[in-house]
C-alpha cells in the first residue's frame, strides 16, 4: 500500500495569561532583577510563589525576598537544544535552590560543557537586557559563586503573553487517501456501508453507525441539493474566505451524508433550503489533493428538491 | 444508589475579561462561595472533580495539574472530566456519582473557562488539511441546525429574538451574570447585527471568563439541600448518515432515562424550573422538545406563550442562561448550580416561587454529548 498523503498543519497562538497577585508580584520583581519566593503555612519558602499553600489550600500573602544566587539540586544535559528552548547551544536543565529558599526552580545553565555540572554546583542568574515580567527575564543561569547583578527599578507587570506554536504533519487515512488521489483527477469518490447501505462522502475508515469497514468504492456526480445553510457575516481570526459567504451543506445525488462547501452565484438572502448545486471546479492545473479542488458550488438551475428527499439528512 | 445532595453552590462574576484573577484565583472565587454556602472546610471534602472545556481555549495542556494546590486536591482524588461544552453537566454527575456510589461522602465539583485568555472562535476553526475551509465556531456549525428546526417546526421568525430577550432580562436580575440587559426588548434583538444568519448578534453568548463550584454530599451540611433524583449522559459521533442534529437521539435518550429515574412521567407538570444550555436562542425550543417538555416541533410555542419567561408554566433559564455568561466549561455547572439554588430558595432576585423540582441541563461538541440532572427540594 502506498503512503497515505500528508501535509504539514501549524498551530499557533499568543496566549494571554493574566497573572493574579502572586506570579505578578514574582513576574514584577523579576523585571527589577529580583526574585520573590513565598512562606507557606509549614514555614518553607517556595520559588516561584505559590498564590495557595500546597498543605492547607490556603490563600498566601507572605512574600519573602530571595537570592539571585543557589546552588543545583539535580540537571540533565541538552546536547541538542529544540525550538523555543533557552539557549541555542548544549546547556543543562537544572533544578536551582536559590539561596533563602527551601524549593528548586527549574532552569538552564550555561555551562558549556556536561562535565562542567555536579549537583552541588554554585549558579547565579544572568539577568536579560530587555525585560518584560517573564521567566524568560532570567536569561538563564551561570556557573558563578559571585553575587548576581542589583536590583532597578520597572513597573508591576499584570498580563504575560505566551506564545504556544505547534507544528503537525496532518496524515489522511488510508480510507481517506483514495479519496483524496481521486480528487486530484476530479472525481468523487464515496463509499457504500455494507451493511446499511448508507452513502458515505467523504469516505471514512468504517461507518459510524455499524462499524465495519465501508469497501465498496462509488463515484459520484458533481450535483447535489443544498439541505441547510448559513451566512457567515461575521469575521474572525484565521478566517481563509472573507465574510460574507454562504456555508452550506451539500449533499451529492447518491450520497446519505451531507458536506460543508461553499456556495457562491447567488444572494445569500436568495439562497434555499432545497436549492439544485453544482460544483464549479478550480482551473484543472491547480488541482492538488483537496475539496479545495471545488472552488465552490453554484444554483444549477433546476427546480428545488422537494422537503422530504432531503428531510433525513438534517 | 445512596442519596446524595447538593449543599453548597458558588460561582465567580462572570465578564469578559477578569484580568484581576489568575485561573487558580477563578476557580477560587466560585470554591469558596460554594464552601462558605455549605458551610464545609477542606478537611470536609474527601475528593475534587475538574471540568472544563478543550484545552486549546487556554492553551495549557491538562491544567489540573498545576491547579491541584488552588483546587485543594492535594493528597486527595482528583478527576479531570472532558466532554466539550457539557463537561460542567458531566462534571456536576460524576462528581454526584461519587457520592451516589458510597466511595466518598463529601466531593467538590469545580469547572471554569478562562475565555480572555485566548480565542473560542479561532480554536473551533483550526483548518485541517485536505478540507474546504469554512467552518466559522461555534455559531456557524450550529446555524445551519436552527434554520433546519425552524423550517422543520414552522417556527415563526420572532421565537428566537422572544428567548434572546428574556434571558437577557433574568440575567439582569442575576448578580453574577456577565449581560445584564434590563431593557432589552425582541425589537432591538431582531435589529441587532445577523453574525451567522440565522443567528443574531443578540442571540448569541457572550464569550465570559467565569468559574462555577458545588458541594456535593451523602448527608445535609445545613438546612438547605437540593437532593439529586436523577443523573443522565449519553453520546453520539459528530456525523452519520441519518443524523438528527436538530433533535439528537442521544438528547432524547437522556431525557427518557432522566425522567424515568426521577419518578417523572409529566415533565412540563412536575417540574418547577429549567436550566437548560441555549447558547443561541433557538435551542430553548429546540431542547424543550428533545428533553420531552412538548412534543416535536410544538416547542416554540411553549416559547411564543411567555410560558418560559419566570412566572410562566415553566420557567427556562431564570439565572440568564448562558445567554448571559457563557464561561464554555463552567456554563453546564451553572446550569446544575442554579438549579439547585432554585429548589434550595438561594435564587435571590430570580428565583422561582416555590420550586420544588428543576432541571440542570447541559449539552456539548456539535450536539453529542448530553449531561442533566433533577434535582429537588425533597430527600428520597
Amino acid at each position: 500500500m502506498t503512503r497515505p498523503l500528508s501535509a504539514p498543519l501549524d498551530v499557533g497562538f499568543d496566549y494571554t495569561r493574566s497573572t493574579g497577585p502572586t506570579l505578578g508580584r514574582f513576574l514584577s520583581d523579576l523585571r527589577r532583577r529580583k526574585v520573590t519566593g513565598i512562606r507557606g503555612s509549614d514555614g518553607r519558602v517556595h520559588v516561584p510563589p505559590l498564590e495557595y499553600d500546597p498543605v492547607t489550600a490556603e490563600r498566601l500573602s507572605e512574600f519573602v525576598d530571595v537570592a539571585a544566587t543557589g546552588v543545583v539540586r539535580g540537571w540533565s544535559w541538552i546536547p541538542e537544544p529544540l525550538e523555543g528552548q533557552p539557549l541555542d547551544r548544549p546547556f543543562a536543565w537544572a533544578l536551582i535552590q536559590l539561596d533563602g529558599s527551601d524549593t528548586s526552580l527549574l532552569h538552564a545553565v550555561d555551562a558549556g560543557t556536561p562535565d562542567q555540572m555536579a549537583t552541588g554546583t554554585r549558579v547565579r542568574v544572568r539577568w536579560r537586557d530587555e525585560r518584560v515580567g517573564a521567566i524568560t527575564d532570567i536569561e538563564c543561569f551561570e556557573l558563578s559563586d559571585g553575587p548576581a547583578a542589583d536590583p532597578v527599578e520597572a513597573d508591576d507587570v499584570t498580563m504575560v503573553t505566551t506564545p504556544v506554536n505547534l507544528h503537525y504533519t496532518h496524515s489522511a487515512s488510508p480510507t481517506e487517501d483514495p479519496f483524496l488521489r481521486g480528487l486530484m483527477d476530479g472525481r468523487l469518490i464515496a463509499q457504500r456501508c455494507p451493511a446499511c447501505s448508507k452513502v458515505y462522502f467523504p469516505p471514512r475508515p468504517a461507518c459510524p453507525t455499524d462499524g465495519v469497514p465501508t469497501t465498496e468504492q462509488i463515484e459520484l456526480s458533481d450535483r447535489g441539493t443544498i439541505t441547510t445553510f448559513c451566512v457567515v457575516n461575521v469575521p474572525f481570526l484565521g478566517q481563509r474566505i472573507p465574510p460574507p459567504y454562504v456555508s452550506a451543506y451539500v449533499l451529492l445525488d447518491g450520497a446519505d451524508i451531507p458536506f460543508l462547501h461553499l456556495l457562491l452565484g447567488v444572494a445569500p438572502e436568495d439562497v434555499r433550503m432545497g436549492m439544485r448545486v453544482e460544483a464549479v471546479w478550480k482551473p484543472r492545473e491547480e488541482w492538488g489533493p483537496t475539496m479545495r479542488n471545488i472552488d465552490h458550488f453554484k444554483p444549477s438551475g433546476e427546480p428545488d428538491a422537494s422537503f422530504d428527499s432531503y428531510s433525513q439528512h438534517l | 444508589m445512596r442519596p446524595a445532595a447538593v449543599v453548597g453552590t458558588g460561582q465567580t462574576h462572570h465578564a469578559a475579561k477578569r484580568l484581576d484573577v489568575s485561573m487558580a484565583g477563578l476557580c477560587r472565587e466560585a470554591i469558596d462561595r460554594a464552601m462558605a454556602d455549605a458551610g464545609v472546610d477542606w478537611p470536609d471534602i474527601d475528593a475534587v472533580v475538574l471540568g472544563k472545556a478543550p484545552d486549546l481555549f487556554e492553551g495549557v495542556m491538562m491544567p489540573e495539574l498545576f491547579l491541584a494546590d488552588a483546587l485543594g486536591a492535594v493528597g486527595k482524588p482528583l478527576l479531570r472530566v472532558h466532554t466539550a461544552g457539557s463537561v460542567g453537566g458531566s462534571t456536576g454527575n460524576v462528581a454526584a456519582s461519587l457520592v451516589q456510589s458510597g466511595v466518598h461522602d463529601r466531593v467538590l465539583a469545580v469547572a471554569f473557562e478562562k475565555q480572555s485568555e485566548s480565542n473560542a472562535m479561532w480554536a473551533l476553526s483550526v483548518p485541517t488539511p485536505f478540507t474546504m475551509p469554512v467552518h466559522a465556531g461555534a455559531g456557524g456549525y450550529f446555524a445551519p441546525h436552527v434554520r433546519a428546526y425552524i423550517r422543520r417546526a414552522g417556527a415563526p421568525e420572532h421565537v428566537g429574538a422572544m428567548v434572546a430577550a428574556k434571558d437577557r432580562r433574568n440575567g439582569s436580575l442575576n448578580p453574577y451574570a456577565h449581560l445584564k440587559q434590563p431593557d432589552i426588548t425582541v425589537e432591538s434583538v431582531r435589529a441587532s447585527t445577523m453574525l451567522w444568519d440565522p443567528i443574531r448578534y443578540d442571540e448569541t453568548c457572550p464569550s465570559s471568563d467565569g468559574a462555577c463550584a458545588v458541594v456535593i454530599s451523602a448527608e445535609p451540611t445545613s438546612s438547605r439541600a437540593a437532593w439529586i433524583r436523577a443523573t443522565a449522559m449519553r453520546t453520539e459521533p459528530t456525523t452519520f448518515a441519518g443524523r438528527d442534529q436538530v433533535n439528537p437521539q442521544a438528547g432524547r435518550d437522556a431525557a427518557r432515562a432522566l425522567w424515568q429515574q426521577a419518578g417523572i412521567t409529566d415533565p412540563l407538570s412536575e417540574v418547577d424550573a429549567a436550566e437548560i444550555y441555549v447558547p443561541f436562542s433557538w435551542f430553548e425550543p429546540m431542547w424543550l422538545e428533545n428533553l420531552g417538555f412538548t412534543d416535536v416541533g410544538q416547542g416554540w410555542k411553549l416559547t411564543e406563550a411567555g410560558e418560559t419567561e419566570i412566572g410562566g408554566r415553566l420557567p427556562v433559564n431564570p439565572s440568564g442562561g448562558v445567554l448571559s455568561s457563557n464561561p464554555i466549561g463552567a456554563s453546564g455547572l451553572l446550569r446544575f448550580a442554579e438549579a439547585a439554588m432554585q429548589v434550595m430558595g438561594t435564587a435571590g432576585d430570580h428565583q422561582v416561587d416555590g420550586a420544588r423540582v428543576a432541571l440542570g441541563h447541559a449539552y456539548g461538541g456539535g450536539s453529542q454529548f448530553f449531561a442533566m440532572w433533577v434535582v429537588g427540594s425533597e430527600r428520597p
